[in-house]
């Protein structure tokens, strides 16, 4: 094993390092803020001839996505970033994308969908494309980011998956902040990820095939089952790879992550880079004697429901703490909680928080105050609204 | 905030003031590689959102012994830097200042010339360290080495030398001057 070079840098360096050394073949993107430093660093990586791959400078994401799909197709191994209005140009794109069963990585800087205008941190524009078939990973921090891209890359690339992978990282709080992160040796990366070759045939000249051709009403039904098939049997696939990743490389992945879980009554379930201060305000609540504990997810595509029940199995109380919403209903990990527990007889209160959007902060204070309001529903079967608002500043609403 | 193992706040946080160009940003993350460079972890950021030239901008810098979990941005510092002193008539950049809280003033001046309720004034002439040193000219010098310098002298929480390595690898040109700045500053920052 060679040994892990620590370096401080920017979450878009942490995943554009960890993209570089997966070896990426082709790179089609197109700068947004908060994620324009990963196509600049890549292109950097490639003119400064530490990287042997085309960059593919293209009009728009949807070209980008585009180009990814017909780059992938010919089974290169293809990577790009985007983030907020570029991963909603994408849209129809991602589709094709897993519906073809192409591997690609996209690392995603998460930002806040218009209008109003922002540039800030909120989950919403990955959370709009969870129905895409994409598998989607979100990182607590930089070092999360670059584990996860490399990660994602030979997680989509197994022959029993063969989808496409997101990979989040929270707008400014990480895609601008300097961490101190561990980069892994190439010589491990490249032991660790094989070069792909698709199993199924490739986009060749001299051997003519078509890929992503019509289906009509008798077939095109079996080809979404096989591909949620696929994303099923991914759920494996993730447990084996993070635990391989953990033996070579030290560090523990999970699609779920529980802290303090073992006596806790309320459980705090978070996704991203909020998780930091959660674990803070957990640690002060469990000073003051408060049976308090909290799930980082890491899995949002597929789901992590098995795991999460396991670990939630006799909590009475769970705080679901969203950063999107879908206007009329939920967030969506309660959403998606809420329907794992529909037929269980046991299940603890869910409560359904939203809280920084658009870049809103989160504070120890705001945790504290959602870990108050779930056991309070415990303790009195009052449970409150169906979906409660966190840190607002009343004087705007008014 | 953090919590050490008898529940005592032991993070430190800093927050520099500058204008778009004068390398606050710079200074905030040549900063936390020092201290990463010694073991501790650290977190540096610029204030989120857009800059423009000239326009005043905040630059952050999180240090602790222990890992660093807290996500938010930072409210409350231990100590502020002030690259550009123009900035004292633009804006409040003891806002938030912790009540044993330190400035660092780049200022020919005393400390003793400025009264900030209280907290700890310390005083470097980091411009004219700067232009001395070959770093910018008089109206538009590259003062954010220097100021380091002076920070390693009056917080003492990160080494002179921890700088002298980081700015190797943050600095794009000039090394060695931006170096000789730094001690320079390190050696002539007053109210220490």
């Amino acid at each position: 094993m060679g040994e892990q070079k620590s370096m401080t840098i920017k979450g878009n360096m942490a995943t554009a390092m960890g993209a570089k050394l997966c070896r990426p073949n082709v790179i089609p993107a197109y700068p947004i803020t908060p994620s324009t430093l990963f196509p600049e660093k890549m292109s950097e990586f490639v003119a400064d001839g530490e990287l042997d791959a085309s960059m593919i400078n293209v009009e728009s994401e949807h070209s980008a996505m585009s180009a990814c799909i017909g780059a992938a197709a010919t089974g290169a191994r293809v990577c790009t970033a985007s983030a907020s209005q570029g991963v909603a140009l994408m849209h129809e794109m991602l589709f094709i994308a897993s519906g073809m069963r192409l591997p690609m990585v996209m690392a995603v800087g998460n930002r806040a969908l218009s209008a109003p205008i922002n540039i800030w941190c909120d989950h919403q524009d990955t959370v709009a494309s969870k129905d895409s078939g994409w598998l989607q990973f979100y990182a607590e921090n930089n070092q999360e980011g670059l584990d996860l891209m490399i990660n994602a890359f030979r997680i989509g690339e197994d022959k029993r998956v063969l989808l496409p992978v997101m990979v989040g990282i929270d707008a400014f709080v990480l895609t601008h902040t300097i961490e101190g992160v561990d980069v892994p040796a190439q010589e491990d990366v490249d032991d660790f990820l094989p070069p792909y070759e698709p199993p199924h045939g490739k986009l060749d000249p001299k051997e003519p095939a078509t890929f992503g051709s019509f289906g009509t009403p008798e077939y095109y039904q079996e080809f979404k089952q096989a591909q949620v098939e696929a994303i099923e049997g991914s759920r494996d696939v993730i447990d084996e790879v993070f635990e391989e990743y953990e033996e070579m490389f030290g560090r523990e992945y999970n699609k779920a992550t529980p802290y303090y879980c073992d006596d806790a009554e309320i459980v705090l379930i978070t996704m991203g880079s909020m998780t930091g201060t959660a674990r803070e305000a957990v640690k002060k609540l469990r000073k003051e004697g408060k049976k308090v504990g909290l799930i980082k997810l890491t899995v949002f595509r597929p789901f992590p429901s098995p795991e999460l029940k396991e670990i939630l199995s006799g909590v009475k109380g769970v705080a679901v703490i969203d950063r999107n919403i879908s206007p009329g209903a939920y967030g969506a990990m309660y959403s998606d909680l809420a329907a794992a527990y529909t037929n269980e007889k046991e299940k603890p209160i869910l409560k359904n928080f939203i809280t920084g959007l658009g870049g809103r902060e989160i504070f120890v204070k705001n945790f504290e105050e959602m870990y108050e309001m779930t056991k309070k529903a415990v303790d009195t079967g009052n449970l409150g609204k169906p979906v409660e608002w966190i840190n607002v500043n009343e004087d705007v609403l008014r | 905030m953090s919590f050490g193992v008898n529940g005592e706040e032991i993070m430190y946080e800093v927050r520099f003031h500058g204008r778009g160009g004068q390398g606050a940003v710079t200074a905030a993350n040549t900063l936390a590689d020092a201290a990463f460079r010694e073991g501790k972890d650290v977190q540096a950021f610029p204030m989120f959102g857009v800059e423009r030239r000239g326009a005043p901008v905040a630059a952050f810098t999180r240090i602790d012994e222990q890992p660093i979990d807290i996500k938010t941005q930072i409210y409350e510092p231990d100590v502020v830097v002030v690259l550009d002193i123009s900035l004292l008539d633009v804006i409040d950049v003891t806002k938030g200042l912790k009540d044993d809280g330190k400035i660092i003033l780049n200022s020919a001046k005393d400390p003793s010339e400025f009264d900030f309720d209280g907290a700890e004034v310390y005083t470097v002439d980091a411009t004219t360290i700067a232009v001395d040193n070959g770093l910018g000219t008089e109206t538009n010098p590259i003062v954010n080495t220097s100021i380091l310098g002076a920070y390693s002298r009056v917080v003492g929480n990160v080494e002179l030398e921890s700088i002298f390595e980081a700015i190797t690898d943050n600095v794009p040109v000039k090394i060695e001057n931006n170096q000789q700045a730094a001690k320079d500053a390190y050696d002539n920052v007053k109210g220490v």
